[in-house]
């Protein structure tokens, strides 16, 4: 499946708080380091995120760059 | 898969200059959702600062200006009587808005003009290092404040929209915060109502919103936003304090 939430790797500034509002616990700061010398966010487990757009409505940095749904077909 | 939420267009691709974790970011993106939203990007002039957000034209998209510390509604009257058709904001910090430039504010707000403020109150002055400022709480360190701020030396905070909203002239004040999604989605809905009170041209609109500076909190950004729930909102309650009729 396509990725829940994609970051903005380059934007992020590694500051914590979608991790802290995460009600799912699917974010965490990884160890890649970006040109500002910031460790960006991932998402690491996509299954387990529910869309619910927490992360997005929290950063500061817009690095959180959109929150997608699945779309369930009947 | 359905986009639920995307940076708003009217964010530009310039990376923001503020410390990792300050929720300047947060009420840029909400303000930039609603001029998309409501589509008034390019009719919309936004006076800017001094303090932090002095360069906030970098990073919302719109026509633009910084007025001297303080003087944000003064230049903003001038600009909505010179162009009524314009959507006119201004974007200031506790201590450019209340503190030195708290006459062009109430003055503004008694004139009813047709203008709308969106006020960031981290409770210091953040670009020049966390001086006190008139939204310090008591008993607050900071830099001119050392032993935490004292009523009897410093002074009480100011409760801005409480203060305006005793007047004649704003037609929507309210206050709102940045600590939470739930807060974040009810300080969007207050600065859309401040956006429909000056397109209806009702009167003066201003939101305030509780913010936080880690930096000169000396915190990190999750301490941070805890402090607000925990010592700034006990003080500085959020809600609407005045809408007249025709604001929804
Ligand atoms: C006339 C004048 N006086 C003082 C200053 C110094 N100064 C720059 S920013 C600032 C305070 C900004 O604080 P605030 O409005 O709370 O914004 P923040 O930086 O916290 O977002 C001051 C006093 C100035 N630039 N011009
Ligand atoms: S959308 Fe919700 S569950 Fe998914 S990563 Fe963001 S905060 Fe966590
Ligand atoms: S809130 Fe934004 S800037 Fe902060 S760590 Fe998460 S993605 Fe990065
Ligand atoms: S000094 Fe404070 S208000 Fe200014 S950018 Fe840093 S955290 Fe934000």
């Amino acid at each position: 499946m396509d990725l829940k939430v994609i970051v903005n790797e380059e934007r992020c500034k590694s500051c914590g708080l979608c991790v802290n509002i995460c009600p799912k616990h699917v974010l965490r700061i990884s160890d890649k380091i970006n040109s500002k010398g910031y460790y960006p966010v991932e998402l690491f487990d996509n299954e387990n995120c529910i869309s619910c757009g927490f992360c997005y409505l929290v950063c500061p940095d817009m690095a959180i760059a959109e929150v997608k749904k699945p779309e369930f077909v009947k | 898969m359905k986009t639920i939420y995307k940076v708003p267009s009217a964010i530009t691709s310039r990376d923001t200059t503020y410390c990792p974790g300050c929720t300047h970011g947060v009420a840029h993106r909400i303000v930039a959702e609603l001029l998309d939203e409501t589509g008034l990007t390019k009719k919309t002039v936004i006076v800017w600062p001094v303090g932090c957000s002095v360069f906030g034209y970098y990073f919302i998209g719109t026509d633009a200006l910084i007025a001297a510390h303080g003087r944000a509604c003064a230049m903003a009257t001038g600009i909505k009587r010179v162009h009524p058709e314009s959507f006119v904001m201004t974007y200031q910090g506790d201590g450019d808005l209340a503190s030195i430039g708290i006459a062009e504010t109430v003055h503004a707000a008694a004139r009813g003009e047709n203008i709308t403020t969106v006020f960031i109150n981290n409770g210091n002055y953040g670009m020049t290092g966390g001086q006190m400022s008139p939204t310090t709480l008591i008993g607050q360190v900071t830099t001119t404040s050392p032993y935490g701020r004292k009523p009897e030396l410093n002074g009480f905070p100011l409760h801005v929209p409480e203060m305006l909203a005793t007047m004649d002239g704003p037609a929507y004040i309210a206050r709102g915060a940045l600590d939470n999604p739930q807060h974040i989605n009810q300080a969007k809905k207050f600065i859309q109502k401040a956006f429909t009170a000056q397109q209806k041209r009702l009167g003066y609109s201003l939101v305030e919103l509780v913010s936080t500076c880690p930096t000169n909190w000396k915190m990190t950004p999750v301490e941070s936003i805890e402090r607000v729930k925990r010592e700034v909102l006990p003080i500085f309650p959020l809600g609407e304090f005045r809408a007249v009729k025709g604001v929804e």
